[in-house]
């Protein structure tokens, strides 16, 4: 059977090549002093330095941090009630809402956050709807509304999808035994679903926050020009610009925020379900 | 009390639907729309499509998102599989190495990954285009493809193998006439994902295309700046196709049962 090993060789040199050269290059680019050929090499911690002390630089990062939290409460607050009546329905009731969840996230993202473009509008559908009942027209497109409604539209579904799982593989019998011990359906709730539901929470919360953070056609495109989030500086420094060496710099910090905070997370699952243990 | 509960769950489903497929409806009607606008639905036309069909930008942009799809859904499957089965008789040290580099384009914005890759195709001064889109979706196709292979390899009883070995079977046959129909499930569900993720992705494309090759994405966001509904029309063509698509993955198999279920004769 050791013949197969063989068979992973050229992946591995592809992944060589390919993932790991090219990451290496984010960080290399990062250290060095813009400006140079790749080959001379001079280190340098000043596109660090420059991003933490710009205050337009820190508010950008600021801004989308609250904004990718917003987004991810939003998701788990809208998330798991619908959910949690998912995971209530019969088993054929259940697929079919599943499928229908998982059908719009295969239309591309782009052409959905369009969409929105259109709806958001001063004169657009929603605000029509807004004036049969006398209110508005509310600005929407190009604020911060806009944006984050984009992002929830966008990663809600994989919020759903995860606490679905984790509830559909729920053992039932378990809310009978609470109900025969006495707890009321709140208390059962509170102390047998939610605790083992965590688990689906927490990949839930990485599935959206990773891309809420690092978004930027869903500021572009529904927040207008002057909405700039990370996302939107590094594109910048890439593709107009054509500063490397600060655009990577920002990339790594913008990574290990995301390292972190899904460290962090992962803890908080980890506690809970010690907890849960007790 | 229970009836009254489950009304207020069917609020809530409706109002659910109603949210996810608003974007969607209103694509396809406005790609209908007789005027630009993108607000007032004015009347009833097919212009857009005609102009879409008429558009060398629009059309070629489509020809180039199925190419790459099709070229890296091909690619990455083969690869992907090969790959999974070798790393699957792999020491564990490898099988680690791997599956940590692997989760690197998986767990990473993708923004992170795109220009990652752009800065690789410039420092080897390969001219963007076509080829370096294809190389990049690759890139991010193999580690979906492994990741629903893997489990299918590790649920495969080892004795097989070795029983199929022991029956004279080459290393090859017993690969392809035992290892392969075996995991088969996952290598469709992986392929699957891998042409959906190539299929709709914008971020890396957007950064390791050039020399005017978009996919329908890229030309999506180009194009938003200015209003032109003839992006509607396309995207309602999209629509139609992926739920046809869905639409026959998920009838086929009930029918293909049906059809099986009448031609066994009952025991």
């Amino acid at each position: 059977m050791k013949q197969f090993r063989s068979m992973t060789y050229p992946y591995v040199l592809w992944i060589s090549v390919m993932i790991i050269v090219p990451m290496l290059l984010i960080v290399l680019y990062a250290f060095t002093v813009s400006g140079n050929d790749v080959l001379t090499f001079q280190f340098t911690l000043e596109n660090f330095h420059r991003f933490i002390t710009d205050s337009v630089f820190r508010a950008v990062l600021w801004r989308s941090l609250l904004i990718a939290v917003i987004t991810t409460l939003i998701c788990v607050l809208l998330g798991y009630p619908i959910a949690y009546i998912i995971a209530q329905m019969g088993e054929h009731a259940n697929t079919v809402m599943i499928l229908l969840i998982t059908m719009p996230t295969w239309v591309n993202m782009l052409v959905r956050t369009y969409a929105w473009m259109g709806i958001l509008q001063d004169e657009g559908v929603l605000n029509s709807l807004l004036g049969v009942f006398g209110i508005g027209p509310v600005q929407m497109i190009h604020t911060s509304f806009a944006v984050i409604l984009g992002m929830v539209y966008n990663f809600i579904p994989f919020m759903i999808l995860q606490i679905h799982t984790s509830l559909a593989k729920m053992d039932k019998s378990l809310l009978n035994a609470a109900n025969d011990l006495g707890a009321n359906p709140v208390q059962a709730f509170l102390r047998v679903t939610l605790p083992l539901s965590v688990p689906g929470i927490i990949s839930g919360i990485t599935l959206v926050f990773l891309p809420a953070v690092s978004s930027f056609f869903i500021p572009k495109l529904l927040g207008g020009g002057q909405y700039v989030l990370v996302g939107n500086i590094i594109e910048t420094q890439f593709l107009t610009t054509g500063d490397w060496n600060f655009g990577s710099a920002i990339s790594m910090i913008m990574a290990l925020i995301i390292m972190l905070s899904m460290y962090l997370t992962r803890k908080v699952d980890v506690s809970a379900a010690s907890n849960g243990k007790e | 009390m229970k009836k009254k509960s489950s009304l207020l769950s069917r609020i809530v489903l409706v109002l659910t639907l109603l949210f996810f497929y608003l974007p969607i409806l209103y694509i396809i009607v406005f790609s209908f729309n007789d005027s630009r606008s993108l607000t007032k639905f004015s009347g009833f036309s097919l212009r857009w499509y005609e102009k879409m069909f008429a558009d060398p930008t629009m059309m070629e942009a489509v020809m180039y998102t199925v190419i790459v799809a099709v070229l890296a859904t091909a690619i990455s499957t083969i690869v992907g599989t090969i790959t999974a089965i070798g790393l699957s008789k792999s020491r564990r040290a490898v099988q680690l190495l791997v599956e940590r580099v692997n989760d690197l384009p998986v767990m990473n914005p993708d923004i992170v990954t795109a220009i990652s890759l752009l800065m690789f195709f410039s420092v080897l001064a390969v001219r963007k285009g076509l080829g370096t889109m294809l190389l990049a979706h690759i890139m991010f196709c193999i580690p979906y493809v492994m990741l629903s292979i893997t489990p299918k390899l590790r649920s495969l009883d080892p004795n097989l193998i070795d029983a199929a070995l022991d029956l004279g079977a080459t290393p090859f046959q017993a690969l392809t006439r035992v290892i392969v129909p075996q995991i088969r499930p996952g290598i469709i569900s992986g392929a699957l994902i891998a042409f959906t993720m190539s299929f709709d992705d914008f971020v890396i494309s957007y950064f390791t295309t050039g020399n005017g090759v978009n996919n329908i994405s890229i030309l999506v966001y180009t194009m938003s700046k200015r209003v032109n509904p003839s992006i509607n029309a396309l995207s309602t063509i999209v629509i139609l196709l992926i739920t046809l698509t869905l639409g026959i993955v998920n009838i086929v198999p009930v029918l293909r049962e049906k059809w099986s279920a009448k031609n066994q004769p009952v025991k």
